[in-house]
């Protein structure tokens, strides 16, 4: 079933509605082993909604996803019935998540913070759980910052944690939710730095971002949401140079008008 | 008016007595009362419909009940329905059962107050539901709920002296007794009153410090 041909992730027809709301209407995808997809689109196109879905703290009502194989969140299909929460975790056990907040539990140093799931899901001894832990946060750079709590740590480092104990978990996909959308601009990079050293790695990753640059370097696949559909999906250099579709050439050209402007206040003598 | 200490000092056993029995009373009221009213916010919020509907039932009813008739139906009612208790029993629960209902609704005011993103955080990292709730919640909450938890202990603290009239010899019913028997009222109500102020000064001083202890990753470099 993990064999390299099968997807890790596949969404057939997934919808949503928020009550009259469809919020997503018929999405499908799949995630190859070691793929970095980059979801991209405009604010209420139903990006985070679909990233959430994909961890179920959405619970889709149309169509399925498959996370190795294995249908989430829903017990049966027709009628709908949910899955009991052990099986849910065991599902999700495969996933790790970084959201765009952080969500760093604040009465949790670094360290504790990696260490909880390590200890209370896969049960480890402390000292095992904190080995793990150090090696964790040494991965992504914070090695000295293990005893300081998120509220001693800028943006870009508690971000950083949140990688790490998500990583802890041995996770074979990783879901990123606007991970630097909250990040003063000066932090954005240490974080994007550890995500492409995870893709480097071999991890598969589903990253809802607003980092052009981001998605144009790492992606293997970028897809641009609009109005609950996957409107575009391909290579980054297609997607970016796409000719076919007005709203995403609309939508890129945002970036591109921002950028011309940075690039003419530079060039104008002061 | 003459002010005679001697009445005071010449029963300082028993005044002391009745300080013990209202501190246990308090302590044992209160420790019910916490353990009942976690039990009754988690079960209301997390326990689904059927189990939301009677509690809250069950806490408007409670707090629509002044202690005093509480405690009457308990101890003088209970018989009646086959529950007969010693006075100190009575108290003891009485007390829990009151308090319990507003340690309910501060609890359930800090479980609100845990950012959403912290639950999700822990179930996409495979924690159960109780789990979660001791581990990520209720640390958490506890810094934002404890001046009003320390808040509703000082009241229970006071509430003890009804208990005097379900004839438990606390501190109230020592003093008003030694005052109707020696008509020195002035005297015995201002030791009972120093006697409550020493009871809850204690309660807030522990209140700061539990404060400060738990508050302590709030700290910004």
């Amino acid at each position: 079933m993990n064999d390299v041909t099968t997807p890790i992730l596949t969404l057939r027809n997934v919808g949503k509605r928020f009550g009259t709301n469809q919020v997503l209407k018929g999405v499908d995808l799949d995630v190859q082993r070691s793929e970095v997809v980059c979801l991209i689109g405009p604010s209420g196109s139903g990006k985070s909604t679909l990233l959430r879905s994909m961890a179920f703290l959405e619970e889709y009502d149309e169509g399925e996803i498959h996370i190795n194989g294995q249908l989430l969140g829903w017990q049966s299909i027709s009628p709908r019935r949910r899955a009991s929460r052990s099986r849910l975790n065991q599902v999700r056990s495969s996933l790790g998540m970084v959201f765009q907040q952080f969500n760093l539990w604040p009465h949790m140093s670094a360290l504790g913070n990696v260490c909880e799931a390590l200890v209370r899901v896969k049960g480890l001894t402390r000292s095992d759980a904190e080995r793990k832990g150090r090696a964790m946060l040494d991965k992504v750079g914070l090695a000295e910052k293990a005893d300081a709590f998120p509220a001693q740590l800028s943006g870009g480092q508690q971000q950083r944690v949140a990688i790490a104990r998500a990583l802890a978990m041995e996770p074979s996909l990783m879901l990123f939710d606007e991970p630097t959308s909250a990040l003063d601009p000066e932090l954005v990079g240490e974080v994007l730095q550890v995500m492409k050293q995870l893709a480097a790695d071999g991890m598969t990753m589903v990253v809802v971002t607003h980092e052009m640059g981001f998605a144009a370097q790492v992606a293997d696949t970028v897809a641009f949401l609009d109005g609950g559909h996957i409107v575009a999906k391909g290579a980054p250099r297609d997607i970016f140079h796409d000719t076919e579709h007005p709203r995403l050439q609309q939508f890129l050209q945002n970036y591109l008008d921002r950028n011309a402007f940075w690039q003419d206040l530079k060039e104008t003598p002061a | 008016m003459m002010f005679d200490v001697s009445i005071i000092t010449d029963r300082v056993e028993p005044i002391l007595h009745g300080l013990l029995v209202t501190f246990q009373t308090w302590f044992a009221g209160v420790l019910i009362g916490l353990v009942l009213g976690l039990g009754i916010a988690v079960l209301q919020l997390f326990g689904g419909r059927w189990l939301r509907i009677p509690l809250r039932m069950f806490i408007e009813v409670i707090r629509a009940t002044p202690f005093l008739v509480l405690l009457f139906l308990l101890y003088y009612g209970g018989p009646e329905f086959g529950l007969s208790l010693e006075p100190i029993t009575a108290g003891i629960l009485g007390m829990g059962v009151y308090g319990s209902v507003y340690f309910a609704e501060i609890f359930r005011g800090g479980f609100q107050s845990v950012p959403k993103g912290h639950v999700e955080a822990a179930e996409c990292l495979g924690m159960g539901r109780w789990q979660c709730i001791w581990r990520v919640q209720l640390p958490q909450m506890l810094v934002i709920i404890l001046p009003a938890l320390v808040n509703m202990i000082t009241i229970l603290c006071k509430e003890t002296a009804v208990l005097s009239i379900i004839t438990i010899p606390e501190l109230t019913m020592v003093l008003t007794g030694i005052g109707s028997e020696t008509f020195a009222f002035v005297e015995t109500l201002l030791v009972l009153c120093i006697g409550y102020l020493i009871l809850i000064e204690l309660s807030s001083r522990l209140g700061l410090w539990l404060e400060r202890r738990v508050g302590r990753f709030l700290v910004r470099s």
